[in-house]
């Protein structure tokens, strides 16, 4: 037992140094080195223009439209992302299979496919759109449309981390559960929930880390009107085409600090929830 | 020579899994390495394999038949090594498993196939294996898989077979069966082999010698008679079968043991030494009466009769547990009740007085 | 899953006598399982499949004289190139890497491994704008070797080099973290019992470890050519949106939907589309048979 996990290198097997080498190198040349230039080309703006940048009025609509439909396309897949999750899992359906597989297909779409299609449906002259319109919902070009395309990008975060934890509950505590008096709702709120939250809060997690970074479908259903309709990530893009590459930078820099800072808070929130979880047990 | 290890130690981080070892195996031999787990045999078997690196010293030395392999890697040793959890290779069938050492010579020193066909269905045959050469793997039991395993460590013609608790994965018939197996097979092929196990019956019962270890040091090397009947350290003693412990003093030619005083004349001196006696269940004698002869009195807890020994659990009136083995005639005659109160006599005990100087143990039998 | 739901379900199992089914502890009621599975298949269809659909629809409305016409077009067949050109060159180099990343973690121990991991998947967490940005940052004008390149007239911003290195960035973790767990989990028995029997380092890799993790590789190459093909984000910033030279697929489906353009758009949208669908079966049929034979592989 000992060995494996102590051991430096075990003379027999070899090329430890050669692959150890070139990852490394490559690593280094392909992401930290320009990450890098990221950080220090932020750091050489100065604090006053960085600041005057990442707290202008339009900077600040586009994080608030950016992370609040993230937030609720997050939501949206968290509690969809259950209900398919648990189908998948402990239903038996013919097309279970088909269903299944068809929640890996946002991962293989372009993002650019994506948001072209939801916008030829849900434009005021396609399928779905046309039914809305007379409803008052306008979905395209609006904050609904941002959500929507986010929802569908963040769609197999939560069921594909759910899958496992679902499939990994004890049928025997839903069981002694029973037994012991509970009613089916209450198994399910007290028993089964809890078990599964921290994953839960994982493809959130994951879906919200998405969903802020989204660009590529974003933009086919936005009208990407500044203060209205203008993510943080567009705002980078019309940045640069402006040759303002350090309005950019600082844009970026702070985007990641608030992301950073907001997987932090729910990666604390699911420890709390995973500890009192075995607590529980 | 078959194999010489001379000391070899071996750490990983801040724990010593093998201090300063040496040891000698005779060619043809079968040596079990019998210890805890964590006691350092497995590192010196995969040290002996050349999987495992021994810490820098100037005078470690690992030979085979009188040739020095410290600096070869375990590619170039050619030593047949058997895994506990068989590390057969998934993706090929028993046939490809047993021929891979040789398909991966190189052209110069490749049989032809041929030959490899021959050879490997030569040892298929060997293992009661031929009717499995198109399975794979995941179709055999666990003792088939462990067949495998060998017969794929003998392909390769190696100078000595190296085995890691072969046995450890598979449920006691098994073992049982493949140990007498094995034993067998060695008699036939006379191949100089370390066998790796924590399970004392299986070292005792096939080895020639065992090598007893504990805490990264070899605590005694002996043929199974000599390491069970004549233990030379207590952990020995401790280790090896079922065995009473009682701890008293020594002091002027007498051991008194609790409520037991025997004869040790092999220390008369004045002062009081704390003593350690050990006494296996057979060791003791089971009678109504007193006799004048050294014993202790003792209350029966419980007897079981199903095996080839009655056993007798007992407990002194300071309420220390006695195991005793009876015969079943004997068991009989007895007539024992539980909680009825009887006389123990040892007929044999050994007791290690702790050497003052070195802190080091005697062990001497009394009678 | 709602509380009304299911404290309702109690009185709806009681009264449920016309169906003589067992209703099991760990069952929920009849209906309730249609309707997760009728909430699972209504959600797929609104945000997946009911677009999916538009994409072909949309491409097909003149006809499939016009579908073509769509391919008619150098600028689309630059877009294609430049996009199979670019997967030639991202997919093979990160199978490299994580050949020899998976190698070095599973099969050693050495200190920092768990800060090498997180390195490895740091690319997922840049945002793909971002991913584009750093980039330029290093070799665009003003970028740390902008002038240099400029003085040795090599252009790799606003030129296909940056759409490589770009594409090579942000598909960068995805087969090293398929094989890493899956090499790890094996452990070195294998590997170690190929050396006992003579085996060199070489022939232990291509005889016994590349079969082991063969159909985890595939999964990894498929998921980094699909990513590599449908990337948006980051390729959009380094592009410089030059049709003709610096225009993927993806690319082009926008500037074509940006000029109206909708039947070509969406023809080439959906060429993207089979691409996904495609990669989608080949994932899905790799996936089951790794579940086969590790089902296989996990009996007695």
């Amino acid at each position: 037992m000992f060995r494996r996990t102590a051991s430096t290198s075990a003379r027999a097997l070899p090329g430890f140094g050669l692959t150890l080498g070139y990852t490394v190198l490559y690593l280094s040349l392909i992401v930290l080195l320009p990450l890098s230039a990221l950080l220090l080309r932020a750091g050489g703006l100065g604090w006053d223009q960085f600041w005057e940048t990442v707290t202008h009025p339009r900077v600040v609509a586009s994080y608030r439209l950016t992370f609040g439909t993230s937030l609720a396309a997050a939501t949206i897949n968290a509690v969809f992302g259950l209900v398919v999750a648990w189908t998948l899992v402990r239903l038996r359906f013919p097309g279970r299979r088909l269903l299944d597989a068809l929640i890996d297909l946002p991962f293989a779409m372009p993002t650019a496919v994506s948001g072209i299609a939801l916008a030829a449906v849900y434009s005021p002259h396609g399928w779905l759109g046309q039914v809305l319109e007379p409803l008052g919902v306008k979905v395209v070009y609006t904050p609904i449309g941002i959500m929507l395309a986010l929802t569908l990008i963040g769609l197999p975060f939560v069921v594909r981390t759910l899958q496992p934890a679902i499939a990994d509950l004890e049928r025997e505590t839903e069981e002694a559960a029973a037994s012991l008096g509970a009613s089916r709702w209450q198994t399910h709120r007290r028993v089964i929930f809890p078990s599964i939250l921290p994953a839960l809060m994982t493809g959130f997690a994951l879906a919200l880390a998405r969903a802020i970074g989204e660009y590529g479908s974003v933009i086919f259903v936005s009208s990407n009107l500044p203060m209205k309709t203008e993510i943080a990530s567009l705002l980078i893009v019309s940045k640069l085409d402006q040759y303002d590459v350090g309005g950019a930078t600082a844009i970026a820099v702070m985007m990641l600090f608030i992301s950073f800072g907001m997987l932090l808070v729910i990666n604390g929130l699911q420890r709390l929830a995973s500890r009192r979880y075995r607590e529980a047990l | 020579m078959g194999i010489e290890v001379e000391h070899v130690s071996k750490t990983f981080g801040s724990f010593k899994a093998l201090d300063d070892v040496s040891l000698k195996i005779r060619d043809g031999e079968l040596v079990a390495l019998l210890g805890p787990s964590g006691s350092g045999k497995t590192t010196l078997l995969r040290i002996i394999a050349g999987l495992e690196t021994a810490d820098a010293h100037p005078a470690a030395v690992v030979r085979f038949h009188d040739e020095d392999v410290y600096k070869r890697s375990a590619a170039q040793r050619r030593v047949g090594f058997v895994f506990q959890h068989y590390a057969l290779f998934r993706h090929m069938t028993v046939f490809e498993n047993v021929a891979f050492g040789l398909r991966v010579r190189h052209r110069s020193t490749r049989p032809s196939n041929g030959d490899i066909r021959q050879r490997v269905e030569r040892l298929l045959s060997l293992v009661q294996l031929s009717q499995f050469a198109r399975r794979y793997p995941s179709q055999l039991s666990g003792g088939q898989r462990q067949r495998v395993a060998l017969a794929r460590a003998l392909a390769v013609e190696p100078r000595v077979l190296l085995l890691d608790e072969p046995f450890g994965a598979l449920d006691a018939k098994v073992r049982q069966g493949l140990r007498a197996w094995l034993r067998r097979l060695h008699e036939e092929i006379h191949i100089t082999s370390v066998l790796v196990t924590h399970d004392q019956e299986e070292a005792l019962e096939v080895a020639d010698r065992v090598v007893v270890m504990n805490n990264a040091r070899i605590e005694q090397v002996g043929t199974p008679e000599e390491v069970f009947h004549h233990a030379k350290t207590e952990f020995v003693m401790e280790f090896l079968g079922q065995v009473n412990v009682f701890r008293g003093r020594v002091r002027n030619g007498k051991a008194v043991l609790g409520e037991l005083t025997v004869d040790y004349p092999q220390y008369r001196d004045d002062a009081e030494r704390p003593a350690t006696a050990y006494l296996r269940p057979h060791e003791l004698r089971i009678e109504r009466q007193r006799n004048g002869k050294p014993s202790f009195a003792a209350r029966v807890t419980r007897t079981h009769s199903a095996g080839s020994l009655a056993r007798v659990s007992l407990e002194t009136p300071s309420g220390a547990p006695v195991l005793v083995d009876v015969s079943l005639e004997e068991f009989a005659a007895l007539g024992l009740r539980e909680g009825e109160t009887v006389y123990l006599y040892p007929k044999n005990a050994r007791i290690f007085v702790p050497d003052g100087a070195s802190g080091a143990m005697n062990g001497d039998y009394v009678i | 899953m709602g509380p009304s739901a299911a404290s309702a379900h109690r009185g709806i199992a009681a009264g449920h006598a016309a169906a003589p089914r067992l209703q099991g502890t760990t069952a929920d009621a009849r209906w309730l399982e249609w309707l997760f599975i009728g909430v699972s298949w209504a959600f797929l269809a609104l945000v997946l499949l009911v677009p999916l659909g538009a994409v072909f629809c949309e491409a097909l409305r003149e006809g499939l004289r016009a579908y073509f016409d769509a391919f008619d077009d150098p600028y689309a067949w630059s877009a294609i190139r430049l996009t199979l050109f670019t997967a030639a060159i991202a997919v093979p180099a990160n199978v490299v890497f994580g050949l020899a990343a998976s190698w070095a973690i599973a099969k050693f121990e050495f200190r920092g491994k768990t800060v090498l991991i997180t390195l490895i998947d740091l690319p997922f967490a840049v945002a793909p704008v971002v991913s584009g940005l750093i980039y330029v940052l290093l070799f665009g004008m003003t970028g740390w070797f902008g002038p240099w390149l400029a003085s040795h007239d090599i252009q790799i911003i606003f030129a296909a080099p940056g759409v490589v290195l770009a594409t090579i960035f942000v598909t960068f973790p995805l087969v090293a973290r398929e094989l890493i767990p899956l090499m790890q989990e094996q452990g070195t028995d294998e590997e170690e019992a190929a050396a006992s029997l003579g085996a060199g380092g070489w022939q232990t890799f291509r005889r016994v470890t590349l079969p082991n993790i063969k159909w985890a590789l595939m999964y990894g190459v498929i998921l980094c050519n699909a990513r590599a093909m449908g990337e948006f984000g980051a390729v959009s910033v380094v592009s410089g949106h030059l049709r003709g030279k610096t225009h993927t697929m993806p690319l082009h489906v926008e500037s074509l939907y940006n000029e109206y353009n909708f039947v070509a758009a969406f023809a080439v949208a959906s060429l993207l589309a089979m691409l996904a669908v495609a990669t989608l079966a080949v994932k899905t049929a790799v996936q089951w048979r790794m579940q086969r034979e590790l089902q296989d592989s996990a009996e007695p």
